[in-house]
């Protein structure tokens, strides 16, 4: 086995996921619109924010600096827009292509394996995830919300947050019995996007601020924080990391339950 | 290294010789559930070898397990000489499977359809292009290419799961039971494209519950009851051993065919009781009936048809095959 042969086959492990993120492209050609859709909830949290609510408040403290707060709430709900995407594409989407459809049925009759469908489903939420980040991102910037030029990290970071929670997404609906069970996605994630320090500082929660290192979306959002500061520190190395371990998780949970229950 | 060219044409050889498909001692379960109750056959290249038997004998999960997405619980079963177990990818690379409901992509058209499954095999775009633009001519759609899946018959949405499953090139085709559910004439256009890939020296792997798609599709079938093969051969062979070449169909009305077992036992070579009339198995249809009539034992109806697999899986079983 040659070193040529190896690299072959590792190129066509990797390409057979994007199969799904062609189809899904496939899909969406003909209803773009509803890609755009998607932007406005955070835009208009945005700009409801920026008119009135951010005069009310006045100024917040972070890492040690004084700024509008506006600019401290904006990185939070980008960080929160690209977990309802993700969220959004990864439950509902993916539990009528499961059942109702029998999609993944007919995709593991081709080469194509229940890995590969995991693996191509959730890099489409995280696509999707990054599009709108970064079309939030570029409103920020028109509306003079960013601090620093390292505010282009948001976009990576957003796609980090979009894979952990479209593989924990993806991972939950695997366990879906019925369209009812999805009236629990919102019961997660609203109270993930209210407490997540996304709307004030953890400083707020007093003695009781660890608790929030229990929210996924609380690591996304001091990341994302971060990235419009421009402040970087070891520290965020653990937001990271916390993101990358429960995606891989995830992602893995959502590949062995496809096996279990369609390859049987 | 002189050899190692060799070793691929050897394998090509010896598998031309031996069956594409061979279980043996094959077995499914689920928990206590036995659905395949450990089978033997074997496929020839270039046959449309079938699986007959009514609903829940273990067909479609036999399917499933040659389609290489349902393990074995024991046994062994092997593809082109590759064990599903450890080449399952590999397998269905060479596969087509037509499932038993349509699994078509309802968010696509019908082109798109057989395009996007093309790149599942890592076909290239142009090549796909072609392909589909070729099968849906084959199967009668072309001009349905643009439209969406929903809309399409059962009759159209089958042709296009039978285009789709040819995308690749595929050296066996499976279709688990391709007919059920359609009108009569869609039967007929999906058996005379079935006949055509056939003559094509394709492998088709088929299951039905229709002895005359079996009678007219299949070089070789088995008969499955229970999880089990009870019967194995040529549609021919199976009626010839099974059966007698004519059968008369005997009605005389409800709750009165039963006295007449014994009449119609002395001018056949068996006799079979259903709940609305008797079958008499016989070389000579119309002469049972006259002796009969001689003897004053006159039907409300009589029939005389030739034998077919139906009269094979009832003596083979006790049943029909469509209940």
């Amino acid at each position: 086995m040659s070193l040529v042969t190896t690299s072959a086959s590792v190129w066509r492990d990797i390409r057979r996921p994007q199969r799904l993120i062609e189809r899904s492209a496939m899909v969406y050609r003909r209803n773009w619109i509803i890609i755009l859709s998607g932007l406005f909830e955070p835009m208009l949290f945005l700009l409801s924010i920026r008119v009135g609510l951010s005069q009310l408040v006045g100024d917040v403290e972070v890492s040690g600096r004084r700024i509008a707060y506006d600019e401290f709430v904006a990185p939070g709900l980008l960080a929160a827009a690209a977990m309802n995407g993700a969220i959004f594409d990864s439950t509902m989407n993916i539990f009528h292509k499961w059942k109702a459809s029998k999609l993944y049925d007919a995709l593991l009759t081709t080469p194509l394996t229940a890995a590969d469908i995991a693996v191509g489903e959730i890099g489409w939420a995280v696509l999707r995830g990054t599009i709108y980040a970064t079309a939030f991102l570029i409103t920020m910037a028109a509306m003079g919300m960013v601090e620093s030029a390292w505010v282009v990290m948001a976009v990576p970071v957003a796609a980090l947050i979009g894979f952990t929670f479209a593989s924990l997404g993806m991972a939950a609906t695997t366990f879906m019995r019925s369209w009812a069970d999805f009236e629990y996605v919102p019961a997660a994630t609203l109270p993930l996007f209210l407490f997540s320090a996304t709307f004030y500082p953890v400083s707020a929660y007093g003695d009781w601020s660890w608790v929030v290192n229990l929210s996924p979306l609380y690591h996304g959002v001091e990341l994302v924080r971060a990235a419009n500061l421009g402040v970087w520190e070891a520290a965020l190395l653990a937001h990271v990391a916390v993101l990358v371990v429960l995606g891989v998780a995830g992602t893995t949970v959502a590949a062995r339950r496809i096996e279990k229950l369609l390859l049987s | 290294m002189p050899n190692r060219n060799l070793g691929p044409i050897f394998v090509t050889v010896t598998s031309m010789r031996e069956g594409v498909i061979t279980a043996t001692g094959l077995v499914k379960s689920f928990g206590g559930l036995v659905a395949v109750g450990g089978i033997d056959f074997t496929v020839m290249p270039g046959e449309a070898f079938g699986f007959l038997g009514p609903n829940g004998a273990g067909k479609t999960s036999t399917m499933r397990m040659i389609g290489c997405v349902s393990p074995p619980t024991t046994g062994d079963l092997q593809l082109f000489g590759l064990d599903p177990r450890h080449d399952g990818r590999t397998i269905r690379a060479r596969l087509g499977v037509v499932p038993q409901m349509d699994q078509l992509d309802n968010e696509l058209t019908v082109v798109e359809n057989l395009l996007i499954y093309a790149r599942y095999f890592d076909i290239s775009r142009r090549e796909a292009r072609s392909r589909a633009t070729e099968l849906l001519e084959f199967v009668q759609l072309s001009e349905r290419a643009n439209s969406k899946v929903e809309p399409l018959s059962g009759g159209q949405k089958r042709r296009v799961s039978i285009a789709r499953s040819l995308i690749n090139d595929p050296d066996v085709l499976i279709l688990d039971e391709p007919t059920t559910g359609l009108d009569p004439q869609a039967r007929h256009v999906l058996w005379d494209r079935l006949y055509q890939l056939k003559e094509e020296g394709r492998t088709l792997v088929l299951t039905t519950h229709y002895m005359d798609e079996a009678e007219q599709l299949c070089d070789r079938l088995v008969v499955m009851d229970g999880g089990r093969i009870v019967a194995e051969g040529s549609p021919q062979s199976l009626i010839a051993t099974y059966a007698t070449r004519e059968v008369l169909e005997l009605r005389f009305g409800r709750g009165r065919n039963a006295d007449h077992v014994a009449d119609a036992a002395e001018v056949g070579e068996r006799v079979e009781e259903l709940p609305d009339r008797l079958l008499v198995y016989t070389t000579d249809g119309e002469g049972s009936l006259a002796t009969l009539r001689n003897r004053n034992i006159v039907p409300d109806s009589a029939l005389v048809r030739r034998s077919s697999l139906e009269d094979v899986f009832l003596r083979l079983t006790g049943r029909t095959l469509v209940d």
